[in-house]
């Protein structure tokens, strides 16, 4: 296929996700807002929202403020309904690759959040929102494996999602952990919730929330798609197609980077990773997924003209 | 006389009640009450359907075609306005016998033409014999000097072809326009008829209408017979200006239907004269480009630097031979409106023959009795920039201000060279169905497809533009023209 509708589709894809993501959390670290305040909570959402992408001007901005600037600010690149767009606009870039039916749901919910960010007033029209963005990813996560052929673009619509989600969890879960010694029940069943993954957890674990439970779960558990572990499996999975698809080149490389990530999660053991440095750990799972998002994107999409004429 | 007056006088039954025939040919009624005998399976279909069923069929039809997005986009305002294309219920339908002088008439016509842009470009003959005034050529803004003595597979300049006829008072189809660079439009006859046999499908039936259906495998078929020599598993790709062009429904519908890849000019790289597009499994050579984008913006480095829609190094290896354009690079200098005026001349001059199809009559405002005539009755014609398409930047007399025509009187005296003008005609009507629920009347023209590789092919029909404003006699979509489905019967 051409380099430039699998660079599309990757993009599409990892924009929802990155959509779908910042829903989630919002969504669950809004809901615990909501109780009294404790002076860790207002630390973790400051810190949950840099990762989300307000970087360090989320320190000057009172809560609700935040919120908007990552709900629907267009302004913002990082955005909930910048993303949308942008997912929206790698889309109608190669709408004759994607089934139609992907295109109408995301134009639809382009279409929705964009009417709803624009009106956006009263107290509950968040959580309203995030439910309309929770559903809409249903949707639009069901009509892509149900109605795009499984060749070679939904392998990119698969790394896509899960490169992102390799990169937003590590992320997400390290600013939680930074400030684990003031956190209580209710701050790990946000967590939990972030990532739709509070009744999984309670079916490997009891509803006994130990941080370090929850941390193994998040990061190690095969089986949950919403772990770091699946995640990079779903990576290796997705690549391993394409390589099997297209014909033989010099895949080492990468191959040896999503090698070395998937052993480094397959073989861990929780209570190593926290007792080292589990922030150091976290941003190496980080770095690594972007090393893997150059190669591949120096294997298929912007590779030099001289390195295609080698025999 | 005195019968066909009393004819006149008849008023029309049912849902033709508010039909009324005017001066121009009409291609369903000789006279009131009498549909000419290729048409009346259709008339009598048309008064046993109750009005309800027919705003039913025509709602289906909009839905059809609104889900299928075949939209158009309408430049000239702030970003471009995507737009679906209107459409009407009822078909345009020609008897064989007709379609068969027309389709003799284009083949002619598209033979002359490629004769006369392989002699502009090679040995100029015709302009030596002073059949033509070379100047006209040297002067025309689509003529390519880069192309002298490049030598195109089998000859073929124009390999698409989209003629737009018009049908005169006397019932005669002549030729208004030769579009030899980038036709398109052949999206809307395609699935105008896919949406019209599931609204009729009984009546197709029943007229023996010819199909359509191929055009794509004939396209493909077209394209590969272009394929440079010596090389085993062509690889045919269909050039876009991308996703915001407005034909672009159009060139992902053909590359679809056609199985080709739908490329962009960044997807391409050229090395060593050689073309190829970048895949995930790396470069792949091809072999023709089937190019929807204007000669001007093919290559940045021989024609506009400032083009992102082609690909660097493009002529070149097309003039080494390496890869195919179709249509080829510099047609434009056949379609341009003042070598119209020639193509009778050219037609004689190539093939010895009498013009099947005859031009419209076309004052050269070059001429200088023509242009103090054409300037001082500017309201009786229509006036057209001979470079232009799509119905931009055109006088229609009858219709146009006194502002107006001062100004086009102003452009013709400043570069007579860039007009032409031509008598007011009065297009053919065909009746459609109305905003008001009934059947009325409307000026349409016919663009039929003309494809030239090892031989010609014209699918029998072509698209049928109406202007849906009452009384209008522009048809061009981008004016608030919509489009018709074209029955050839097949007898």
């Amino acid at each position: 296929m051409l380099s430039r509708v699998a660079d599309s589709v990757y993009w599409m894809s990892r924009y929802f996700e990155r959509a779908d993501h910042c829903a989630r959390v919002l969504d669950a670290t809004y809901n615990l807002m909501l109780n009294p305040s404790k002076p860790t909570t207002d630390q973790r959402w400051q810190r949950i929202t840099a990762r989300l992408g307000l970087g360090n001007e989320t320190m000057d901005l009172d809560p609700q403020t935040a919120m908007v600037r990552l709900l629907c600010d267009v302004t913002n690149r990082s955005s909930i309904v910048s993303c949308i767009a942008s997912a929206r606009e790698n889309a109608s870039q190669v709408r004759e690759q994607i089934s139609s039916e992907m295109w109408e749901k995301l134009n639809q919910l382009y279409h929705e959040v964009t009417h709803a960010a624009a009106s956006m007033e009263r107290d509950a029209e968040p959580l309203r929102l995030f439910a309309v963005i929770r559903e809409g990813s249903y949707q639009f996560n069901g009509v892509t494996d149900a109605t795009m052929n499984h060749g070679e673009a939904w392998q990119f619509v698969q790394f896509g999602k899960y490169m992102e989600r390799g990169c937003a969890l590590p992320a997400l879960l390290d600013a939680v952990f930074s400030l684990a010694s003031g956190a209580d029940d209710l701050d790990w069943v946000g967590l939990l919730a972030s990532c739709s993954a509070f009744e999984a957890y309670c079916k490997v674990y009891t509803a006994d929330l130990k941080p370090e439970r929850v941390a193994e779960f998040l990061l190690l558990h095969s089986e949950f798609p919403y772990t770091v572990r699946y995640a990079i499996e779903q990576m290796h999975a997705a690549l391993d197609s394409i390589a099997r698809m297209v014909s033989v080149r010099k895949a080492g490389q990468m191959e040896r980077i999503v090698g070395r990530l998937r052993s480094s999660l397959a073989y861990a053991q929780i209570d190593d990773i926290i007792s080292r440095d589990f922030h150091r750990f976290l941003n190496s799972i980080i770095e690594q997924c972007h090393s893997l998002h150059v190669a591949a994107h120096e294997l298929y999409i912007e590779y030099p003209i001289e390195s295609a004429f080698e025999a | 006389m005195a019968t066909s007056t009393s004819l006149t006088e008849q008023t029309n039954p049912g849902v033709f009640g508010g039909y009324q025939l005017g001066e121009a040919y009409d291609e369903m009624f000789r006279a009131n009450g009498r549909p000419r005998p290729h048409y009346r399976a259709l008339y009598s279909r048309l008064l046993s359907l109750p009005r309800e069923e027919l705003r039913r069929h025509k709602q289906e039809a909009d839905l059809s075609f609104f889900n299928q997005g075949i939209t158009f986009t309408v430049y000239g305002r702030e970003e471009g306005t995507e737009r679906i294309f209107p459409h009407d219920l009822l078909p345009r339908i020609i008897p064989n016998s007709e379609w068969e002088r027309v389709e003799r008439g284009l083949t002619q016509r598209i033979t002359a033409l490629n004769a006369f842009l392989k002699d502009i470009y090679h040995e100029r003959k015709i302009l030596k014999d002073g059949c033509i005034p070379g100047e006209i050529i040297y002067t025309c803004k689509h003529f390519r000097r880069q192309m002298r003595g490049v030598k195109v597979p089998r000859d073929v300049y124009v390999s698409v072809c989209g003629t737009d006829l018009i049908r005169l008072p006397d019932g005669s189809f002549v030729v208004l326009e030769d579009n030899l660079r980038v036709p398109s439009g052949v999206s809307y006859m395609l699935t105008s008829r896919k949406v019209m046999k599931q609204i009729f499908p009984l009546m197709f039936r029943k007229c023996g209408v010819r199909p359509i259906e191929h055009y794509s495998q004939a396209l493909l078929s077209t394209l590969r017979s272009l394929a440079p020599e010596g090389r085993s598993n062509t690889t045919i790709v269909l050039l876009t200006p991308g996703v915001y062009n407005s034909a672009y429904f159009e060139h992902a519908y053909l590359a679809r239907q056609m199985g080709i890849e739908l490329v962009e000019g960044r997807d391409l790289v050229v090395h060593e004269d050689m073309v190829y597009m970048r895949t995930t499994s790396g470069l792949q050579r091809v072999d023709v480009i089937y190019r929807r984008v204007d000669d001007d913006f093919l290559d940045p480095l021989a024609f506009r630097p400032d083009s992102s829609l082609g690909a660097a190094g493009l002529f070149s290896a097309y003039r080494a031979g390496n890869v195919v354009l179709a249509n080829a690079m510099g047609t434009g200098v056949a379609d341009d409106k003042a070598i119209y005026a020639y193509v009778p001349k050219i037609i004689k001059y190539y093939l010895d023959q009498e013009p099947i199809l005859n031009n419209v009559e076309t004052l050269l405002m070059t001429d200088e009795s023509a242009r103090q005539h054409v300037c001082q009755n500017l309201q009786r014609y229509v006036v057209k920039a001979v470079g232009e398409s799509g119905g931009y930047g055109m006088l229609i007399g009858p219709h146009s201000t006194a502002a107006l025509r001062e100004e086009f009187r102003a452009r013709i005296e400043r570069e007579p060279r860039n007009y032409i003008a031509q008598p007011t005609l009065n297009l053919s009507t065909a009746p459609c169905f109305v905003d008001n629920g009934r059947i009325e009347p409307r000026h349409v023209d016919l663009r039929p497809y003309v494809l030239f590789g090892e031989k010609v092919t014209i699918v029998p029909g072509g698209l049928t533009r109406v202007a849906l404003q009452k009384g209008s006699l522009v048809v061009n979509s981008s004016q608030g023209g919509g489009s018709k489905d074209t029955w050839v019967l097949q007898s």
